[in-house]
């Protein structure tokens, strides 16, 4: 992947940077240039906001058959978790033990490493979840 | 709009076929449709071909033009269109080619479907399935295809009181179906035990609750209603059709239990078809993952929602029972090469409906119904298909 990819994405996966509609108030991740619920009357009006970063695990799995980039943390937990703004976000579950992860389970944002571009490429980051504290 | 019917239907062996290329798939597939068809290379007026990622499995891309070439349509200089659209990709080719004849623009054209998986390696593959989630804000995050579809399940599992051993029997449902289909990829059955203690693939679904990586191809041949009793007695009718999208990422559905797509493409293709769920006997669905069958069968309003692990438990879904879901053996056991399946559901329909399904024919099947999912639900296609009067 080239490394723009990856670079333009910063603001919401380093800052949580989300949407917020300036008719409704839906909150949308990453930000959207349209309010799916209001359409045109959102354009113009969609301001930036930042989530708080806490929120709830909604589902969640422990992924045993990973793709290479995540073969050495396999077995790893993934949830679903519905943010206190009310938009919901995929990220990994760590600085727990996968079994302990459970729906209901309050979580916070933490920043971590996602990835790199084989050994001499980009190290990308974003948010992974853990227990909230 | 003109009516349109099924006059013809191929597939080939579904599996493993290391010895057999993606255009010798497509063509097998196709050449057989037409001669079920009894029509000539020249009555053929267009080319439609489902197909998710030829570009990434075999670096090929431009596959319709390349089927038309090899099973020696050249020169009749076919307009050839490929359709893309995750595993819903053969089910939207139908939608297209049955589209154009209904317009009046064609009178006969051959839809296929094909995919060839296993040129590539299996870790490979499944990163190239998943490729059909949000790439930018699932995938990255680690989330696999299967682990989207296991996150479906443990909800279903919370809310709804789905059990892990409702979700298995779709499997040995499913493969109990494959063992009566010669061209499924699987033809054994399995038991309750073996699903529940294979390897963990992304909890709670095991190396059984998925469907396999496969090649094969499968072809129709379709036909303007008013023109099909010139080649075939038992003409199968395309009476209803419903196509509908969803968010990408599954963590913004409105409700992670339900596929949104499904329900309103069931809708869609049940009011063209002036039918309910009830006239329904026969249904293949997108059991990709058994958790995936549970939620199409309640989608499709053919059990109440959340009651679909029951009732496949029950034995309501089985071969001849209430409705009978997936006969061919589904993903599960027919194997999953993904531009294939939802043709391939199309002909286990088309035989169903014609009385040619051997062991596994269901009795008095006047009314059957295919489901296909793209992607995690971002798609969904629903066709109904009936008897010709």
């Amino acid at each position: 992947m080239a490394i723009p990819r990856f670079w333009r994405e910063i603001p919401s996966r380093y800052n949580l940077v989300a949407s917020r509609c300036g008719n409704c108030g839906t909150v949308d991740f990453p930000p959207r240039v349209v309010c799916p619920r209001c359409g045109r009357k959102s354009l113009g009006r969609m301001e930036q906001v930042k989530l708080k970063g806490r929120g709830t695990v909604v589902t969640f799995t422990i992924v045993h058959d990973a793709p290479k980039d995540f073969d050495m943390m396999k077995p790893y937990a993934l949830a679903i978790v519905e943010m206190e703004e009310g938009v919901r976000l995929t990220s990994q579950v760590i600085d727990v033990e996968p079994a302990e992860v459970k729906i209901g389970m309050r979580v916070e944002t933490a920043f971590r490493k996602l990835g790199e571009e084989g050994a001499a490429g980009v190290i990308h980051y974003g948010y992974k979840f853990r227990p909230a504290v | 709009m003109r009516g349109v019917s099924v006059i013809g239907v191929g597939e080939t062996q579904f599996g493993e076929l290391w010895d057999k290329s993606f255009r010798e798939l497509g063509i097998e597939a196709g050449l057989r449709a037409i001669q079920d068809a009894k029509i000539l290379a020249e009555n053929v007026d267009a080319l439609y071909v489902g197909n998710m990622s030829a570009g990434k499995f075999i670096d090929q891309e431009h596959v319709a033009s390349l089927v038309a070439d090899y099973a020696g349509l050249t020169d009749q200089h076919l307009p050839t269109i490929r359709v893309e659209g995750g595993g819903a990709c053969g089910a939207i080719a139908i939608h297209q080619a049955a589209m154009s004849i209904a317009s009046g623009v064609h009178d006969i054209v051959v839809v296929g479907g094909a995919e060839k998986m296993t040129d590539v390696g299996d870790v490979e593959a499944a990163q190239i399935l998943s490729s059909t989630t949000d790439q930018e804000w699932e995938s990255v995050f680690g989330a696999t295809f299967a682990g989207l579809f296991a996150m479906m399940a443990r909800r279903h599992m919370f809310e709804h009181g789905t059990t892990r051993e409702q979700l298995a029997a779709v499997a040995v449902k499913n493969h109990k179906h494959g063992s009566l289909n010669p061209n499924a990829q699987f033809q054994r059955e399995i038991t309750l035990e073996m699903v529940l203690q294979a390897p963990r693939v992304a909890e709670p679904l095991g190396l059984f609750d998925c469907a396999p990586l496969s090649d094969g191809a499968a072809a129709l041949v379709l036909c303007a209603k008013d023109k099909a009793r010139r080649f075939t007695d038992t003409p199968i009718d395309l009476i209803g059709t419903g196509h509908a999208s969803d968010t990408i990422a599954v963590h913004d559905r409105r409700d992670l239990t339900t596929i949104d797509a499904t329900v309103i493409a069931g809708k869609r293709a049940f009011h063209a078809a002036r039918r309910t769920p009830n006239d329904v006997k026969v249904a293949e669905v997108h059991d990709n993952f058994t958790i995936s069958e549970i939620m199409a069968i309640e989608d499709l309003r053919f059990v109440p929602k959340g009651k679909g692990g029951f009732a496949t438990e029950d034995g309501e879904t089985a071969l001849n029972a209430r409705i009978s879901v997936n006969t061919s053996g589904g993903l599960k056991a027919r194997g999953q090469p993904v531009g294939a399946t939802g043709v391939a559901q199309a002909v286990e329909i088309v035989r169903q409906l014609r009385g040619e399904g051997g062991k596994r024919q269901v009795a008095n099947a006047e009314v059957g119904l295919t489901h296909t999912l793209g992607g995690t639900g971002g798609t969904a296609v629903v066709h109904l298909f009936a008897r010709g009067d």
